[in-house]
């Protein structure tokens, strides 16, 4: 492709066609929940309920990395937390869905059938959870993305542990909805969502349908807004902040908001992960663990890499289940694989490349070659 | 078009600036010249709002800059490239002129101004797809002044462009940087290169330890015994 022509295409990204814009999204709507009812009839019939786990597993692995990608890849930011939104959107997300099916239908059990007033109110609740972690991510965001570097990776930290604390600190569960109604004020404040003891129950919603449609629109959202004039500046922030600034970029507060757009995602990961078969949700889930493994799939995948974010969390996703046998070694080896990977590729697997500029570049490097 | 009255700025305790005054009249090239340390980029970074500062004014068109964070100021009309390029390395050439036009919708303007550019600087256009990282020392400090430029600024600083680039090159950026004054973007120029500064500008301003030594007409300044030994190597 020749500049020029590159030119006039980004030209005609920005032009301001809203009809064109409203079709396009409608199309790409339409694409995503296509390519998840394929996911979810086509391949889910083909495999067996062990890697359909694994699937699950790793859509929701790939949801929570690629956002984080947003906040530590694309602005350059550090952030250690991610696990705490990601509770935060579970938390809020499984409360709705117990509560009001314990409410509606009279039992915490899942509804039947891919579509059911139960699986709407559970997209619903995860819609909903995903905006109580990016209201939680602009509180968090507001007053540490003014200061620089390492303030970030201690205050982000420090709301994991806050919202693991304040977690243990709530009722415990009511298991029917006569008790809920029965239950005085003290009960219900702070909420009922199990305490020390974790949050068992919740209606099992997740299904390959939900995860993948969740994982589509968060990878269209994410490359969409890499290739916006709004991400272009996030990434101008990780580059250089002074020269981001003299370009005119507010960056406190792209700052802010490329934290909630990744809060956002990541209490949408947290609601499909809430709403797995044999989950109960604890309050350990908002803690530094979870974050750090999070936080490994992005600098393995290479900070900025959208595909990178993902394949490493497919990778390690699959990488753990597999190697569950091992009992103790697995964490050795785990280890062991990263040391290896920052050796031999200490800017991550793709760097801040796509996947397909990479091997791009190879395949037009060995053409030349020869 | 700029004026800048008792401009004081301090790194924690150490006061780097001592009340610098300056104009900066439409159409001028004028430049701030001195040794290392002397407040040169300190100077501009305030200007420009990088830097928190206190002054009796900060006057750009009449506006006071005081207290506007640099986002705003670059709306304003002043663009500045900063000192050692700043140029954003894992971006390609085009991303980063497209960060120049960041402030801007007028699509058809930019595309417009990116061929003006491109005369200026056809090296850039040669290399659009490429890292930015990826380019010479002298095409780094044409992309960021190109990019400065593509934001339409009315006044543009920059900030030792002559800076660690071989002297073919320096002359190339000095004649460019004529070129863009004569199409009437007035310019203010930090320069430690005070020969070809003084050869460019219209006026200009030594600075020392923070405070303004001497001013006056460029030419009659590099005539100068003062400056003559101590910036032009002369004797």
């Amino acid at each position: 492709m020749s500049p020029v022509s590159k030119l006039d295409e980004q030209a005609a990204l920005v032009m301001p066609d809203r009809g064109r814009a409203a079709l396009n999204a409608l199309v790409t709507g339409l694409a995503c929940i296509a390519a998840a009812l394929l996911v979810h009839f086509v391949v889910g019939s083909m495999v067996g309920p062990f890697v359909t786990r694994i699937m699950l597993d790793a859509g929701v692995m790939i949801i929570l990395a690629v956002s984080l990608n947003i906040v530590n890849g694309f602005t350059g930011q550090f952030s250690i937390g991610h696990a705490g939104f990601m509770a935060v959107g579970a938390y809020v997300a499984a409360g709705i869905t117990y509560y009001s099916s314990l409410a509606l239908f009279g039992s915490y059990q899942a509804q039947t059938g891919l579509i059911s007033v139960g699986s709407l109110i559970f997209a619903a609740s995860a819609l909903v959870g995903g905006l109580a972690a990016a209201g939680a991510g602009w509180v968090v965001g507001l007053p540490s993305l003014r200061l620089r570097g390492d303030y970030l990776a201690i205050v982000t930290l420090g709301f994991g542990e806050i919202v693991r604390v304040l977690l243990q600190q709530s009722n415990p569960q009511l298991f029917s909805w006569d008790e809920t109604r029965a239950a005085s004020l003290k009960e219900l404040v702070p909420p009922p969502l199990g305490g020390a003891q974790g949050f068992q129950s919740i209606p099992t919603y997740t299904s390959l349908f939900w995860v993948a449609l969740f994982v589509a629109i968060t990878l269209v959202f994410c490359f969409r807004l890499k290739r916006s004039s709004e991400g272009r500046a996030m990434l101008s922030i990780r580059e250089d902040e002074i020269a981001a600034q003299a370009m005119g970029v507010n960056i406190t507060n792209l700052k802010v908001r490329a934290f909630m757009f990744a809060s956002f995602f990541a209490g949408v990961g947290g609601a499909l992960y809430a709403h797995q078969l044999g989950t109960a949700l604890r309050p350990t889930d908002a803690g530094f663990a979870r974050s750090f493994e999070i936080l490994i799939a992005v600098v393995l995948g290479g900070l900025g890499s959208i595909s990178g974010a993902a394949l490493a969390a497919v990778l390690l996703t699959v990488a753990s289940a597999l190697m569950i046998e091992l009992g103790p070694w697995r964490m050795v080896l785990y280890a062991l694989a990263l040391i290896l990977i920052m050796i031999f590729r200490p800017g991550g697997l793709f760097g801040v490349k796509e996947a397909w500029e990479v091997f791009g570049g190879l395949w037009r490097r060995k053409a030349v070659a020869r | 078009m700029l004026d800048v009255s008792n401009l004081k700025v301090s790194y924690g305790a150490v006061q780097a600036l001592h009340g610098v005054s300056l104009r900066v009249e439409k159409g001028q090239i004028v430049t701030l010249i001195g040794s290392n340390g002397a407040g040169k980029t300190t100077t501009l970074r305030a200007i420009s709002g990088l830097l928190k500062c206190s002054a009796d004014r900060v006057a750009f068109e009449g506006r006071e800059l005081r207290g506007m964070p640099p986002h705003e100021i670059v709306r304003l009309g002043v663009a500045q490239a900063p000192e050692g390029r700043g140029i954003f390395a894992n971006l390609s050439v085009n991303e980063n002129l497209e960060m120049g036009a960041f402030i801007r919708n007028d699509v058809d303007r930019v595309r417009q101004d990116k061929k003006e550019v491109f005369e200026l600087f056809p090296r850039l256009k040669e290399r659009l797809a490429q890292n930015a990282g990826t380019l010479s020392g002298g095409e780094q400090q044409m992309l960021a002044i190109a990019r400065a430029l593509l934001t339409r600024p009315r006044l543009l600083l920059l900030d030792e462009p002559s800076l660690g680039l071989a002297p073919q090159i320096v002359q190339t950026i000095f004649k460019v940087i004529r070129e863009i004054n004569q199409a009437g973007t007035t310019i203010l120029l930090v320069e430690q290169n005070a020969h070809m500064a003084l050869k460019v500008a219209h006026r200009a301003y030594v600075l020392e330890v923070g405070r303004v030594a001497m001013e006056g007409d460029a030419k009659e300044l590099a005539k100068s015994d003062q400056v003559r030994k101590a910036y032009l190597g002369g004797h």
